[in-house]
């Protein structure tokens, strides 16, 4: 595409080139990218968005009504589900990822154990999905390796005597917690390796408790890190579809599964909300990750 | 004493933990807090491992034994849809590399303002969720100006857009730190000093350096691309996320054998962009996070 452009601009004489060639052809290196983008992402993104502010039933009118009726018992189900396990697996995740992450870095565990989880935690992170949800299943479903140990072992019924059911918010959150654990582990371990040894020596030579540590020094310069992660796996955990799709087969009603039921058929029965949903969860998504950035700045201040 | 211990100087640090009444906390602390790293790890382990571990023991329930991976191998869908997402992931990096390089490159010598709107955008796909993704797309291209949802080349060529749009924020990133360790300029200057046009540069000069870059957003992308199933399911296309998803409600015992085959898959890809990362400095070593989940 920039091909002749290029060509055009380059043989021979570039001081005879009036400036402003100069600069339109630059731009035109990048054009390709902009108009790639300007199609296949803005342009059906631009279409949702007019698409909530039309009123279907009336000629396509402007309305804000979509936005109001984003409030209806099954939108707002869905959003409340959705938020909620999102919110519990980002929270778990963060700490129990923060832990894990503490543990080979700074626990005192073999080296390579570090290199280990670390590279473990790359692909588990990106181990999602279909093949998550159906590994899951083959462990805490009925016939699952974990349901059949407890009951052939332990004589306790996962499913009848505890009253576990992956076809819920809790099993979806201890599946989801093996993609958002690793991902914390993954993008906390930066902040945990610029922790500097002096700091602790420092605290210890003026007679601080591990306690005293941790509470004075360690976490107020780990916090702004670990509030910009946990919004980040709140984005990651809120924006997942296929892991509850084939887990739950829609019977949990969250956003992601209501949107493509939208896609699939008109179930909302109001095309326009079903596009005044997609720009609730593009809202949402985008404070989430604008969070992760911010906070992410503040925590670069103090590490290095 | 009052002088605090310098990092890396044991000699001194033992010297002075040993002679302050601390020294016995220190001492006891570590070891406590290493048992409790044990745990940690062990507890994670146990997490991480027991579905792997179940899929396997539930892939070999299958009579005759391994019948379930032999059935999966004769399978002919197994491998069309795997070969149809394998291609497609080699379509979309090829996309994504010839978009990403020059604009990065561009961005880089010669318009280093648009820096800040060219990383918005590519990090846009984070804001949008593959579901909205595939939901503007169909309803935006199904008619008016291109009806490309309504052919299936069509919705080909949009669920590989689809999919260039997802690579973005990777391939950016490793290609732009890739373009930190080199010197642009010098080199660009050299090209055309002999006579070198920038196309010329570009193929014969940034490409090939920025080989370990892009071979390490590739291999991001081939992952996600193999295991995406949202765009896919949606745009009706034939590829292994809907096929494994098909498999798991119609088979009992070949499911779990496809899906350690896509964790296979995974950390094969995985291990390709630790390799390259540890080979050469700048090719993103960090391994980023997928889009299909």
């Amino acid at each position: 595409m920039t091909a002749q452009t290029a060509e055009i601009v380059e043989p021979g004489t570039p001081s005879a080139r009036p400036a402003r060639r100069a600069f339109n052809w630059s731009f035109l290196g990048v054009l390709p990218f902009f108009v790639f983008t300007a199609l296949f992402m803005l342009f059906p993104i631009g279409f949702l968005v007019i698409g909530s502010f039309k009123d279907s039933n009336a000629g396509d009118a402007f309305t804000l009504k979509n936005y109001s009726d984003l409030t209806t018992t099954q939108v707002a189900r869905a959003f409340g589900n959705s938020i909620e396990i999102s919110l519990v697996t980002a929270i778990a995740g963060a700490i129990l990822g923060l832990l894990l992450a503490y543990a080979v870095i700074l626990g005192g565990l073999p080296k390579f154990l570090r290199t280990f989880v670390m590279t473990f935690s790359g692909v588990a992170s990106n181990f999602a999905g279909i093949p998550l949800a159906l590994a899951f299943i083959f462990t805490v479903g009925n016939l699952g390796l974990l349901t059949v140990w407890l009951k052939s072992i332990f004589h306790v019924d996962l499913v009848n005597d505890l009253g576990f059911k992956i076809l819920s918010k809790l099993g979806i959150e201890i599946v989801y917690l093996y993609f958002q654990l690793p991902l914390m582990v993954l993008i906390i371990a930066p902040a945990i390796d610029g922790l500097r040894k002096e700091w602790r020596e420092a605290s210890e030579n003026m007679g601080a408790t591990p306690a005293q540590y941790w509470r004075y020094v360690a976490l107020p310069i780990l916090l702004p890190s670990i509030l910009g992660c946990s919004v980040l796996l709140f984005g990651n955990s809120f924006g997942a579809q296929a892991t509850a799709y084939q887990l739950t087969s829609g019977q949990v009603p969250i956003a992601t599964l209501l949107i493509g039921a939208q896609i699939s058929g008109d179930v909302l029965h109001n095309p326009g909300l079903g596009y005044a949903m997609a720009m609730g969860m593009v809202v949402i998504m985008g404070f989430a990750i604008l969070m992760y950035s911010i906070l992410q700045r503040r925590s670069e201040r103090w590490l290095r | 004493m009052t002088a605090p211990p310098r990092v890396g100087d044991r000699g001194i640090q033992t010297a002075i933990s040993s002679a302050t009444a601390t020294a016995s906390t220190t001492r006891r602390g570590p070891s406590g807090s290493r048992i409790a790293s044990w745990l940690i790890f062990i507890l994670a382990m146990l997490y991480f491992f027991l579905p792997l571990v179940a899929t396997l023991e539930f892939s070999l329930r299958a009579k005759p034994f391994g019948a379930a991976y032999t059935n999966t191998l004769k399978d002919p869908q197994f491998f069309a849809s795997l070969g149809y997402s394998f291609v497609v992931g080699l379509i979309t990096i090829i996309t994504s590399t010839l978009i990403i390089v020059p604009t990065a490159y561009w961005v880089r010598l010669r318009l280093p303002r648009l820096r800040p709107i060219v990383e918005f955008v590519t990090l846009m796909p984070f804001v949008i969720p593959p579901v909205i993704l595939a939901f503007g797309l169909i309803r935006s291209f199904s008619k008016g100006f291109l009806p490309l949802a309504g052919s299936q080349r069509g919705s080909d060529v949009l669920l590989v857009a689809a999919y260039t749009i997802l690579s973005f924020p990777y391939m950016y990133r490793a290609v732009d730190t890739g373009l930190r360790t080199i010197d642009v300029r010098s080199l660009t200057e050299a090209g055309h000093s002999l006579g070198a046009g920038t196309l010329r540069i570009l193929w014969s000069v940034i490409f090939p350096n920025l080989r370990v870059a892009i071979l390490s957003g590739a291999f991001l992308t081939l992952a996600i691309v193999i295991g995406e199933f949202t765009l896919a399911l949606y745009l009706a296309r034939p590829a292994f996320g809907p096929y494994l998803q098909h498999l798991g409600q119609n088979a009992s015992y070949e499911p779990a054998a496809v899906s350690l085959i896509s964790f296979g898959l995974t950390w094969i890809a995985m291990a390709f962009i630790a390799l390259l990362g540890r080979t050469s400095r700048g090719a993103g070593g960090r391994v980023e996070v997928g889009g299909a989940r």
